[in-house]
């Protein structure tokens, strides 16, 4: 659909990852290396999902028949949420290990980066990858002249798909703050509700081509995440009034920095 | 934990490189929801001569245009001034593929291309995209030789001329000839592109996209001068054109031996000559029924009533046989002959020559008369003026004993576009041309893609097999048999024969009914299939024996089914068949004979009785002369003396159609996407810069981590 639907559904998917990434990320290389570690992980979880799936195509003949074929894809969307989740878990794991590993290459004395600094920035990861995975396929063919339609599908494929990228990167965001949170304080019912809404959001996605059906409920989990998440990494309201009474109180500032 | 790591990775490599080797699973990529790729295309490609390019371009990337199917006046009105859409991709009916309409195409700025439904519904009574004067700067004719009867003062040869073939034309043109393409591209146009109640049709509509970028431009010249820069200076040089090329068959009576050439000594030959190539507004879709096949018949028909009688009374002089490929543009194949012929480098030279016998388009004539056509300029020459009035008494003699009306045109009427032209440029050599037509053609479609079996008027009974087909003989078949009997005995007297011989050479209606088949019906049958080599028949679908009829554009060689034009290996395999003896030499010893110097060898499938046959090897004083314009030996690429005509390379020609967005929905979702871009670059630093104010309770000392 040429060069505006490019870029425009480009910034869409990848606008707030590339904004968190420039703010938050690049400066320190700690960051980066946890990131793009994560982003490693996620990659894994989807080749051994996608091993699983061609198996399992195989093995059922190809699955010509459409009901059937939709069968595999529930069955395969399932057993990859669930893959990556235990990688996720996984990488809490090697973090955690590793905290030696990396306190000594950094350059002061002792980590500089908190458990949920790491949390934050691992989510990023697994974010970034999988926004990737669903939107490069689809930019690259938004790039020609035409636009999905001809055989009865919604013309506005690409749009649809760009903010689904955009709520599923900053949602893998928020599920690794959280998840790492339940982790740390062994609430393993936090990792349950993660693993959960995880599966609910993969199912929405199956409603498609119902976009409302999809994406509204798709970015209201979002938001509910988002709150979630703010409260799991140290936020409070008492801290959100702070921020807004903080203007009217410049000189508080450098009681902060003790 | 290290060694487990390691043996967990290595079985993860393992697994992926099995994976590796399996097929795709189900690419059900987003690119097949968008383009319906659409096969077998037919295009319009550019060919150039020493001053002008003709034909079709395309943009590197496809021209792209929303559909519109012209039907009516309306339609036409829409596309070149009030659509709202445009620019157009036109779907074109029959009936509109006209001079007036396409020229109104060419001048608008609304119309990216055009698409052209190829049917008989709806066709013109008739259609030429031949120029009216074919040939006219390349005949004998011009300000130094009969200037009064040059360009077509006196008699227009083509009046029905539209000149569609020799535009230049900016935008890409398909042909369209499949019925279930044509219903895809009508289907979604019906979908979604049709005026509700007379207002625009609301997007998303339905788009189609052309490719035929072609690589050369302006002319030979400058096509020429950059390929061989391109040869001299680059690594990975780029051909941009390519000559018109193929070869020209010849063949005579009496064997002549081709290392020696030059002069043959006490070798007198009359030659009898056709046209092999046609061309219409489209590449490679040539049917050229009246205008070409009607003559190889013929002679391929005069040719086998000829064999026996010369080999058994053999007349005075010898019978030349020769097939002029590349005729249509220019004279290609007569001229290199007569070239060659001149500089002593073809098998005999001008002074051997006698005289000549022209087939032209003999195939309209049911009833009607045959006429002799010669060149009143040669007549100032008196022994040139006694043999063709002798020529024309002969066959008029052999002619009323068959009982066809033979008469002789005007005599201040100059020739028709024939080979006997580019002879007579050279030397005023007694000949004529044989016709079906008094003045101008009768051919209503010549050089088009309707000029088919239809225009002959050949058609089958149904419910015959194909076999059955094959010898059916038509009142076509019939008639052309008659025109090779007179043809066949007037070149038996013409050559010094006897006259009691004449009664015993009669062109066989079956094999002309074989041959007519073959050149206008199907290719693929089992008389072509005995008579040529065993790998073609074997390749089947990819080899010059694919279904169908024959095209008879010459193309440039050489091509992926071999160096030579399969009609031109047609021809001479048909030759070799007709004229030919069998040998009982082995298949190594065919393809490697002791000596090429009168003969050649040909190793074919053989007739195959009940499905099984043994090749053989059948020898025959057949050859292949290649036929390329001498302005590309002599490197003068802007000749006006000889063909010039190079065909342009090109990369892709495809199609696809596909439905378009309407430019708001684009430049929204741009919009919308700065918007996220900037409203998250803009939250992300707040948050960011007040990082320490928000999470504040997550500040904890390195050690406690632990």
């Amino acid at each position: 659909m040429t060069l505006a639907v490019f870029f425009g559904c480009a910034f869409i998917a990848f606008g707030p990852a590339f904004a968190l990434f420039v703010f938050t990320i690049v400066k320190d290389p700690l960051r980066i290396i946890i990131l793009i570690a994560g982003a490693f992980f996620w990659l894994l979880s989807l080749l051994l999902s996608s091993l699983v799936w061609f198996i399992a195509v195989k093995a059922s003949n190809g699955a010509q028949d459409p009901t059937l074929h939709r069968g595999l894809l529930i069955f395969g969307v399932f057993f990859s949420v669930l893959l990556q989740e235990v990688f996720r878990f996984a990488y809490y794991r090697l973090l955690r290990k590793a905290n030696e590993g990396l306190a000594a290459i950094s350059d002061e004395d002792g980590l500089d980066i908190s458990v949920r600094q790491m949390a934050y920035v691992a989510g990023l990861g697994f974010g970034i990858m999988s926004g990737a995975f669903s939107m490069i396929n689809i930019l690259s063919d938004s790039l020609g002249p035409g636009t999905v339609g001809i055989f009865g599908d919604s013309q506005y494929y690409f749009i649809t798909a760009a903010l689904m990228t955009l709520a599923l990167t900053l949602l893998h965001t928020f599920w690794g703050v959280v998840f790492f949170e339940g982790c740390e304080k062994s609430r393993w019912w936090v990792i349950a509700a993660v693993v959960a809404l995880h599966l609910l959001v993969a199912g929405l996605s199956l409603l498609n081509p119902l976009y409302e059906g999809s994406l509204p409920p798709v970015y209201g989990i979002m938001l509910l995440m988002a709150v979630w998440a703010f409260f799991s990494s140290g936020g409070s309201l008492h801290n959100l009034s702070a921020l807004c009474t903080r203007k009217t109180q410049p000189y508080t500032r450098y009681i902060m920095n003790e | 934990m290290r060694k487990m790591e390691d043996l967990i990775s290595i079985n993860c490599v393992k697994l992926l490189i099995i994976a590796l080797f399996y097929t795709c699973v189900s690419c059900s990529s987003v690119e097949q929801k968008i383009y319906v790729e659409l096969n077998d295309t037919v295009p319009c490609v550019r060919l150039l001569n020493a001053t002008h390019q003709i034909g079709c371009q395309s943009s590197m990337s496809g021209d792209t245009g929303v559909l519109h199917v012209l039907e009516s006046e309306d339609d036409l009105d829409w596309i070149l001034n009030t659509g709202p859409h445009p620019p157009y991709m036109i779907v074109m009916e029959t009936a509109f593929f006209n001079r007036s309409v396409m020229l109104r195409m060419k001048n608008s700025s609304r119309v990216s291309g055009v698409a052209v439904i190829v049917s008989k519904t709806g066709l013109a009574e008739n259609f030429s995209p031949h120029t009216t004067c074919p040939n006219q700067n390349t005949g004998v004719y011009s300000e130094d030789y009969g200037p009064e009867l040059a360009n077509c003062n006196v008699t227009a040869w083509n009046p029905l001329g539209n000149g569609l073939s020799y535009e230049d034309f900016s935008f890409p043109v398909f042909a369209l000839k499949d019925e279930n393409q044509t219903q895809v591209i009508r289907k979604c146009y019906e979908d979604h592109n049709l005026r509700v109640n007379g207002s625009a049709p609301q997007y998303p509509l339905c788009a189609m996209q052309l490719f035929s970028h072609m690589h050369a431009v302006t002319d030979t010249v400058t096509c020429m001068r950059r390929t061989d820069l391109q040869n001299r200076f680059s690594i990975n040089p780029e051909v941009l054109c390519d000559p018109l090329s193929d070869f020209n068959v010849w063949s005579s009576t009496r064997p002549l031996n081709n290392s020696a050439k030059g002069h043959k000594t006490n070798e007198s030959v009359v030659i009898a000559a056709t046209r092999l190539d046609g061309r219409s507004f489209f590449w490679d879709e040539a049917p050229a029924a009246e205008g070409t096949v009607s003559g190889i018949v013929t002679l391929l028909a005069a040719v086998h009533a000829l064999h026996p009688v010369t080999q058994q009374a053999p007349p005075l002089r010898n019978i030349f046989f020769t097939f002029f490929q590349g005729e249509a543009f220019d004279y290609i194949g007569s001229s290199k002959m007569v070239y060659d012929m001149e500089r002593n480098e073809f098998v005999i030279d001008l002074d051997n020559v006698h005289s000549m016998l022209e087939i032209g388009q003999v195939g309209l004539r049911s009833g009607r008369d045959l006429w002799m056509h010669s060149d009143p300029i040669s007549f100032k020459n008196n022994s040139v003026k006694d043999e063709v009035s002798l020529m024309m008494k002969n066959m008029q003699s052999v002619a009323a004993g068959l009982n066809i009306s033979l008469d002789e045109p005007p005599v201040t009427q100059p020739l028709p576009p024939s080979s006997l032209q580019r002879f007579l440029r050279v030397r005023p050599i007694p000949g004529l041309v044989l016709a079906d037509h008094r003045t101008s053609f009768i051919n209503r479609y010549y050089e088009s893609v309707y000029d088919d079996a239809e225009n002959l008027n050949v058609s089958y009974p149904p419910n015959l097999s194909p076999d059955e087909q094959l010898v059916f003989e038509t009142e076509e078949a019939k008639s052309l048999a008659e025109v090779a009997t007179l043809v066949a005995r007037s070149l038996y007297q013409q050559a010094g024969g006897e006259e009691r011989n004449l009664n015993n050479i009669t062109a066989d209606p079956k094999i002309v009914a074989q041959l007519l088949y073959g050149f206008l019906i199907q290719k693929n049958n089992s008389w072509f299939r005995s008579l040529l080599p065993p790998e073609v028949t074997k390749k089947g679908a990819n080899s010059i024996l694919s279904s169908g009829p024959p095209q008879f554009y010459i193309g440039v060689g050489p091509r992926n089914i071999g160096p030579v034009h399969s009609v031109t290996r047609f021809v001479q395999y048909i030759m070799a068949n007709l004229t030919g003896t069998v040998t009982n030499l082995t298949e190594t010893q065919c393809q490697n004979p002791e000596s090429k110097d009168l003969f050649s060898y040909f190793w074919v499938t053989g007739p195959s009785v009940n499905g099984s046959g043994e090749p053989l090897c059948v020898r025959a004083s057949v050859r292949l002369a290649k036929a390329v314009s001498p302005a590309f030996e002599r490197m003068e690429y802007g000749s006006r003396d000889y063909s010039t005509w190079t065909e342009s390379r090109w990369k892709s020609i495809r199609a696809r159609v596909f439905l378009v967005a309407s430019r708001e929905l684009e430049m929204l979702t741009l919009g919308v996407g700065v918007a996220v871009l900037l409203l998250s670059l803009l939250v992300t630093y707040f948050i960011s810069s007040k990082a320490e104010l928000l999470f504040s309770s997550s500040r904890e000392t390195p050690t406690t981590t632990y």
